[in-house]
């Protein structure tokens, strides 16, 4: 038992851990829309023919 | 790993750190300042606008406090200048009017609060609340106060107000939703870490754990809550703190205390070991006040979505014609050279063009062009409507066709969207009587609730003083005033963001609570039940042989001219060779006469084509001008004919050459509208100005056995003051402009179709889209939100009565009381969101 001794302030890290990177996730914006993102995975993402033509730059998928 | 955080920037007007930099910058003295918040940038936008930068060259310290405008410095002053006020405030002489956006919000008791110290303020006409969308419609004598005085006053007790603005507003949305999503997290991550701790300390025996590994987790719960208590929990605190400074007790008192006590009373518990620890309750109670808050937010952001979205809709700026050629043909107006001018500075009268996709500012008509408008915004109607020269287009409409020129015929201020904005806000200046009783009550209730559980506190002293604090805190905590406020305006919310929705503008809110009271619904004949638009039904034509002969020189005679019957005439003999007339002259109210192939012609009442003959024409089925007595004024100038059935006479002199008969035609949803009118338990009865034959005709075509034909307006007001004698209570239908009087009389008005002349109108209530449907469905919502309103009061009473006694004898818990409270708040908020759900059959 005297484990716990170790993992009961070492959950308390993880959920710090956790918190400070809601917060980062928060910032950037991610949480401002709850459902759009829901509507746009219907919506079709191909590029119009001009575009496709240009080498296509990393965008993240 | 990302660096760590740099030295955070200072805003240039307050000195507040700033969270999001680049976010709102503003150029001052040419160079980009930093701002923490919109509402910095605002002041300082108009600082900057107002020349007044100087201010910032000047000064000696940055803006006091957090909040954007500190009253004692002389940027809300600014509010006071002309060219600011030019943007914000309205009306002249000894009273203006302003919106303003208000921050801090919380519930019905700070809208009274806002409402009463405004009020108690010298030189203020009125002020209202508008709990929904956030707003205050405030009224003043600018001889005897100054705006910059009474927005300082309200920010002394605590509230932020600033001119309403849509951008502003769609900031402080934003900020709001992040800042309450982001403390709701931290509280369920509180709670949830908590419990794990408690469960064992609650399943098991007294004497199983060892006492070093209780103590090892009675102090991480309290590392976990103290970030609920200090972040999450802080609404809370600051508006307890509000209610005290402004000795107005709210809901947030009570939680405030309950919080803090337990909180600290846990804390003291585990530092020296002895005695329970109720961290679980706080994060428990926190976390579900603060998820009941969220939803209520939700709710009430839904409610203002609309109305936030007809004020974001309208164009800032118009493309003027700059200098209108002579003829207003297309091709001359393309040619013209074209000037782009603010919106508030279009005059009546002028010229301007529209391209495709663009949305028209102001109430026109058209001149050249011709296209297909989208009035989504107003009629809820998203499909396009055709307009050709001549027709009237309403402020805030899509061109969804092809560009054309307009003639301005009202400033942007009296345009269609704006005054229906208005009428909106203004429907706060009623407030439902029981809305204002629930908030008086909630405030004593506060206060009698901390003397109880004082009491309950020194009773449990003498009697078991171990159990005196976690009982006193369970009284505290399981009570819900809440519930009280919360009642009525989450269901009126949710109730005019339905009713909206569908394409009715409420005007007053007293009238949601008189139309679920109606028993009797009085409709009106012409314009109500019938489109307005007569159509020509029958041609007689003895002197002419062809029928079509007839409208063909009816059509050439009628060609400028705007009247309905005049449109019904000219379309009629669409599909006809057209005929030119010249030398018309419009005789108003009576007919028009022209020349055409040659021929001298006459076409109006029978009074005027009279005239060119021996006498009157041969009464052919013809009617009384009793009739027209009833349309005292309300329609345009033309020939001399009355609203509904009609007739006109087409004579050249000594010869009557045909004989029109025009007929209004009923509204395809009209039967169907007066059936479930019925079905919901109202008498439906129709009162006419039109001859009896033809309101028979309607009435039995309709079903309805009470009616009236040849009133006029006096007759009418008779008839509903009867009903009223009788104890009835009466829902007047009219097309809002003839009818003034009589709608004002009733109990409860509905104008239909008057949307393009809603500035006029009279009524509480208006159909923006012309469907008769509507009037069902809105007694249908009235008496639901009557009766949501209802049971949500009762359940409040019903709730309290039982959960304050049984906290004081200490059968609750302090986590079952957290758990109670939220619960009930939840419950009365979910229940008024019934209110936002489509009907279904039956309901």
């Amino acid at each position: 038992m005297e484990a716990l001794y170790l993992l009961i302030p070492l959950s308390l890290a993880v959920v710090a851990f956790a918190v400070w990177l809601f917060f980062r996730m928060s910032d950037s914006g991610q949480f401002d829309d709850m459902e759009g993102p829901a509507h746009s995975i219907l919506m079709d993402d191909d590029r119009p023919q001009a575009a496709r033509e240009a080498p296509p730059g990393d965008r993240p998928r | 790993m990302p660096e760590p955080v740099l030295k955070p920037l200072a805003c240039f007007h307050c000195g507040q750190d700033v969270d999001a930099p680049g976010r709102w910058t503003l150029a001052i003295d040419g160079q980009a300042r930093e701002m923490c918040c919109a509402g910095c940038q605002a002041v300082a936008r108009a600082i900057v606008d107002a020349g007044l930068d100087d201010y910032y060259r000047h000064r000696r310290e940055p803006a006091s406090g957090p909040s954007a405008v500190p009253p004692e410095l002389a940027a809300l002053s600014l509010y006071d200048e002309p060219e600011v006020q030019s943007r914000y405030v309205r009306g002249e002489g000894d009273c203006r009017e302003t919106t303003l956006l208000l921050e801090g919000l919380r519930c019905g008791a700070c809208v009274w609060l806002i409402e009463r110290t405004l009020a108690a303020q010298p030189g203020v006409v009125g002020a209202s609340v508008n709990f929904a969308t956030e707003r205050a419609v405030l009224r003043w004598d600018p001889a005897r106060a100054r705006l910059s005085e009474l927005l300082a006053r309200v920010a002394s007790i605590g509230y932020r107000a600033l001119p309403y603005d849509p951008q502003e507003r769609e900031a402080q949305l934003a900020r709001v939703a992040r800042s309450l999503f982001r403390r709701l997290f931290v509280a369920g991550i509180g709670m949830m870490q908590v419990m794990m701790y408690a469960v064992p300390v609650y399943t098991a025996a007294p004497g199983d754990i060892e006492w070093q590994y209780e103590h090892l987790m009675r102090w991480a719960s309290f590392l976990l809550t103290v970030p609920v208590v200090m972040y999450s929990a802080q609404p809370f605190f600051a508006g307890a703190l509000r209610d005290l400074r402004a000795r107005s007790p709210g809901m947030d008192v009570p939680v405030a205390l309950g919080v803090g006590a337990a909180f600290l009373a846990s804390a003291w518990a585990t530092w020296s070991g002895r005695g329970e620890v109720y961290f679980d309750s706080v994060t428990m109670f926190v976390f579900l006040l603060l998820g009941a808050r969220y939803l209520e937010w939700l709710a009430r952001r839904r409610a203002s979505r609309a109305v936030d979205m007809m004020a974001a809709a309208l164009p800032e700026q118009v493309h003027r014609v700059a200098a209108a050629p002579a003829g207003l043909d297309e091709a001359a107006l393309a040619a013209a050279a074209i000037e782009t001018i603010p919106a508030a500075r279009l005059a009546p009268g002028e010229l301007f063009r529209v391209s495709e996709g663009e949305r028209i500012a102001v109430d026109a008509v058209v001149v050249a062009g011709s296209t297909a408008i989208d009035q989504s915004l107003i009629t809820g109607e998203s499909r396009p409507v055709p307009r050709v020269p001549g027709d009237a287009v309403p402020g805030g409409a899509i061109n969804a066709g092809s560009p054309v020129f307009l003639r301005a015929t009202a400033t942007a201020d009296h345009s269609t969207l704006s005054t229906i904005e208005r009428l909106i806000e203004r429907a706060a200046l009623d407030k439902p009587a029981i809305a204002l009783l629930a908030d008086r009550v909630a405030a004593w209730f506060v206060l009698a609730l901390l003397v109880f559980a004082a009491g309950v506190f020194a009773a449990w002293w003498f009697v078991e003083p171990a159990r005196a604090l976690p009982i006193a805190i369970a009284v505290l905590v399981v009570s819900c005033p809440c519930a009280l406020s919360l009642a009525t305006p989450a269901a009126l919310a949710a109730a005019s963001a339905a009713v909206t929705r569908r394409g009715v503008l409420v005007a007053s809110s007293r009238a949601l609570e008189t139309i679920a009271a109606c028993t009797d619904v009085v409709f009106d004949k012409t314009g109500t039940l019938t489109l307005g638009r007569p159509r020509v039904v029958a041609v007689d034509a003895p002197g002419l042989g062809a029928p079509g002969d007839a409208l063909r020189l009816a059509a050439a005679l009628e060609a400028g001219a705007t009247h309905p019957l005049a449109q019904a005439l000219r379309d009629a003999a669409r599909a006809l060779p057209a005929a030119a007339a010249t030398g018309i002259v419009l005789t108003a109210g009576r007919g028009v006469e022209g020349t055409v192939d040659g021929r001298a012609l006459r076409l109006g009442s029978r009074g005027f084509v009279g005239e060119w003959l021996a006498g009157a024409p041969p009464a052919v089925g013809a009617r009384e001008g009793a009739g027209a007595a009833a349309s005292p004024g309300g329609r345009e100038p033309g020939a001399g004919r009355d609203e509904g059935g009609s007739e006109a006479w087409l004579v050249e002199r000594g010869r009557v050459l045909a004989r029109f008969e025009l007929a209004d035609a009923l509204r395809d949803d009209a039967r169907a509208a007066v059936d479930a009118l019925r079905d919901a338990g109202l008498v439906v009865r129709l009162l006419s100005g039109d001859r009896p034959e033809t309101v028979a005709a309607v009435a039995r075509e309709l079903g309805i056995e009470d009616w009236r034909a040849g009133a006029t307006p006096a007759d009418k007001l008779d008839a509903v003051k009867a009903l009223q004698r009788e104890g009835r209570i009466v829902l007047m239908v009219g097309d809002g402009i003839n009818d003034a009087p009589v709608l004002a009389a009733a109990d409860a008005s509905l104008a239909v179709g008057a949307a393009s002349a809603l500035a006029r109108t009279a009524a509480d209530t208006v159909l923006l889209s012309p469907e008769l449907a509507l009037v069902p469905a809105l007694a249908r919502i009235a008496r639901k939100t009557r009766r949501v309103i209802a049971e949500n009061l009762a359940w409040a009473t019903l709730y309290n009565l039982i959960a304050i006694p049984a906290a004081a004898l200490g059968w609750v818990p302090p986590w079952l009381a957290a758990v109670g409270m939220s619960t009930s708040s939840l419950l009365v908020v979910a229940n008024a969101l019934r209110l936002r759900l489509p009907a279904r059959k039956g309901a």
